[in-house]
């Protein structure tokens, strides 16, 4: 390394990794359901897109991370999204292109996806 | 893209609790679960509450297992990893609140540490230069190389107030200026990670959890001064250290950050280890120096001081490993960023190893000027077994004791001295009322006497003529006008011995006779040593009214001194009696008594 800017661009690299490890009140938490019932309907594919996802923009602000039943079996694969200070929004019955367009309109683009919410499918 | 990071402590006392073993299980287990690709296993440095090793971290949620076992890894990997139900049933105490988990900062043993020595103890892979870059790492380096003049630095330095955390509490700046004005075709910059006060072991844990920071303030050093050697002398007693900073220094030395013109601004440094064989003496400045040349580990008169003639006869500055784990963190965040914290004339944290009779022991950081009671009772988790607080040992074979009264008088370097004891490398040992503060004193003159290089007759001759005397009053044979001999030779030693550790050695005597001599005159009047650890002035003796005659403690007696017959009360024989105390640990009926 002879220069400032490598310095800066493994530093960029590795802050994702490393920030990660600390309770930061600012980020945003993406929540999967991990029991029995969210694995047994799918709920590892939908995990791994939105990780891979997250990871492939360089999101360092989001977690994705698993939770155990959340109650609603039957609307299993549920993925929460929850921004600081803003009201948790539940996604239901999800799978892998679903959760892709949850990345992008609701992460990426601050729009919740009204239609794949659990207040829609309860209609 | 790892959803999930499993930290697991690597530091030395968890790694005797297992934790190498603990890795190895999890790793198998994830790959079993196929989790390979989104979980990591992250081996850090020093939690800092060792007391419940081996401890292990879960991120993103935080949660915080203690005292994990083999057997639970399945459980963890299977549960939390996953299905994301945290196995509550291992979490540390402290964080479960009824059905809600606190965060660590929450807890009584984080909430009042302010971690910036060990800001990365714990947090990253000490095994790997990009995590310490992640967090910010070897910025420091390029702003001073790229920004600053040596001269800028030194007043960073000067005004940030840190001082030595070694022990004696020198003005870092300071050191530094004299080192840079003294004009020589070769300095040196030295590390003394020789670190020697019985219980004290923060040196290492920051060696061992982030190594890196230590060559990078080294190397901040270098330029400061106009060094472009560095020396680490580390005790070889530390073998994960050591092994951490050989790794720490190759992975340096090929990202260019040590070496030949590091961000190619010309400047040149270059680090080597050198291994301490385990002298006490040789944590001393000039006896450090003196082995590092491959002499034998002694000291030498002051002046000339290091600064001027260090090591090979040329300027040289030694600083302490807390002490340079603080100066990238003053660099990139300013002097006045850290004078903000500490007291008025001991600015920033003080890291403690918290040992002796408290529950949570372990390693401590905390803001300079956070009182006894604050470390003890709160951070320390109080003394166990609902035991009184009788006394803190802070400084090591150096310092002294700090007795109830003091319990409130806020920690920093002149507070410690004003009241007879001191910062020394933060060694603070709890003491209970079972403890004797002769045999205390006795402990820690031992130790001197044995560590004494013997170079210099006060030191070599006087500290044994005082562990004498004090063989002598523990053994009830002491008189009173032994405690006069006691305060004469420890004036003399303390002006006429040739380094610290001869001139210091005294204070462990003499602070335990300014607060407690009424335990002193104990044993030389009455004969009694009133907390009952003193063997030859206690007796081991059996109350008729309690005993059963359940021939308990005669069976487990290794002397055969107890005799009576079953149903009856028995009798110790005081002449056989070796004063072990099996019996009164195996009495079921409260029987056995010592005085």
């Amino acid at each position: 390394m002879k220069s400032l800017e490598e310095l800066q661009a493994i530093r960029a690299k590795m802050q994702g990794r490393v920030g990660f490890r600390s309770e930061d009140e600012s980020q945003t938490r993406v929540v999967v359901g991990m029991a029995t019932c969210g694995i047994a309907s799918g709920a590892r594919p939908v995990l791994s897109a939105l990780a891979d996802a997250v990871q492939e923009e360089g999101l360092n602000n989001i977690n994705v991370t698993q939770t155990g039943c959340i109650g609603l079996c039957q609307y299993e694969p549920i993925v929460e999204v929850m921004e600081p200070g803003k009201e948790k929004v539940t996604y239901v019955k999800m799978n892998p292109e679903k959760a892709m367009e949850v990345f992008r309109l609701h992460l990426k683009g601050g729009q919740v996806v009204t239609k794949y919410t659990l207040a829609a499918e309860q209609k | 893209m790892y959803r999930s990071h499993v930290l697991v402590c690597g530091g030395t006392g968890c790694t005797s609790s297992g934790s190498h073993r603990i890795i190895e299980k999890l790793e198998k287990e994830i790959k079993k679960q196929g989790l390979e690709d989104e979980v990591g296993v992250v081996k850090t440095g020093c939690f800092g509450l060792c007391a419940l090793g081996p401890i292990m971290i879960v991120y993103p949620e935080g949660s915080f297992y203690s005292m994990v076992k083999e057997d639970d890894i399945e459980e963890i990997v299977s549960e939390h990893l996953l299905k994301g139900r945290v196995v509550t049933r291992l979490l540390y105490d402290e964080t479960v609140k009824g059905a809600e988990v606190l965060p660590l900062q929450e807890t009584e043993f984080y909430k009042k540490q302010k971690r910036v020595a060990l800001r990365n103890c714990g947090v990253i892979n000490p095994e790997n230069i990009e995590e310490y870059i992640g967090t910010g790492g070897y910025e420091a380096l390029g702003k001073v190389l790229t920004e600053m003049t040596p001269e800028q630095v030194i007043q960073v330095m000067l005004d940030s107030g840190l001082r030595g955390r070694g022990g004696a509490g020198f003005p870092t700046g300071l050191k530094w200026k004299f080192a840079a004005g003294n004009p020589s075709d070769q300095k040196y910059v030295c590390c003394n990670a020789d670190e020697g006060d019985p219980g004290a072991f923060m040196d290492r844990s920051v060696l061992e959890g982030d190594p890196h920071v230590v060559l990078e303030a080294m190397a901040i050093a270098g330029y400061a001064i106009g060094a472009s050697q560095g020396y680490i002398y580390v005790r070889a007693e530390y073998p994960i250290a050591v092994q951490r900073l050989n790794i720490a220094i190759g992975q340096a030395r090929e990202y260019g950050l040590l070496g030949k013109d590091i961000f190619g601004t010309g400047f040149d440094f270059d680090i080597e280890l050198r291994l301490g064989a385990g002298a006490f003496v040789c944590g001393e400045e000039t006896a450090l120096m003196t082995s590092i040349e491959g002499n034998r580990g002694e000291p030498r008169p002051r002046p000339p001081f290091p600064a001027l003639k260090g090591l090979y006869q040329k300027p040289t500055i030694l600083n302490n490993v807390e002490t340079y784990a603080n100066v990238p963190q003053i660099i990139l965040k300013g002097p006045e960023w850290f004078a903000s914290m500490g007291t008025e004339k001991s600015k920033g944290t003080k890291v403690f190893a918290l040992g002796g009779k408290v529950n949570n022991t372990g390693l401590v950081e905390i803001p300079m000027g956070t009182t006894l009671r604050e470390i003890v009772e709160e951070i320390g988790g109080g003394i166990p077994n609902g035991k009184k607080f009788k006394a803190a040992q802070t400084g090591g074979p150096s310092g002294g004791c700090i007795p109830a009264e003091h319990f409130d008088v806020p920690i920093d370097y002149d507070n410690l001295i004003a009241i007879g004891s001191m910062m020394g490398s933060g060694g603070l040992i709890v003491m209970d009322e079972d403890t004797c503060m002769v045999d205390i004193a006795k402990f820690f003159l031992e130790f001197t006497v044995d560590e004494s290089c013997g170079k210099c007759t006060p030191c070599r001759v006087g500290t044994r003529r005082m562990l004498e005397i004090l063989e002598k009053i523990t053994k009830g044979q002491g008189t009173m006008e032994d405690l006069d001999r006691l305060e004469e030779l420890a004036a003399h030693l303390s002006s006429n011995s040739l380094c610290a550790l001869g001139q210091t050695a005294p204070n462990p005597v003499l602070s335990t006779l300014k607060y407690f001599k009424d335990e002193y005159i104990a044993h030389i009047v009455d004969k009694k040593c009133p907390a009952g650890v003193c063997k030859d002035l206690l007796q081991y003796k059996i109350d008729p009214d309690k005993c059963k005659g359940c021939t308990l403690c005669a069976r487990n007696c290794p002397n055969n001194a107890i005799t009576g017959k079953v149903k009856e009360a028995h009798v110790i024989d005081q002449e056989k009696c070796v004063k072990c105390g099996a019996c009164m640990e195996k009495c079921r009926f409260g029987a056995i008594y010592k005085e």
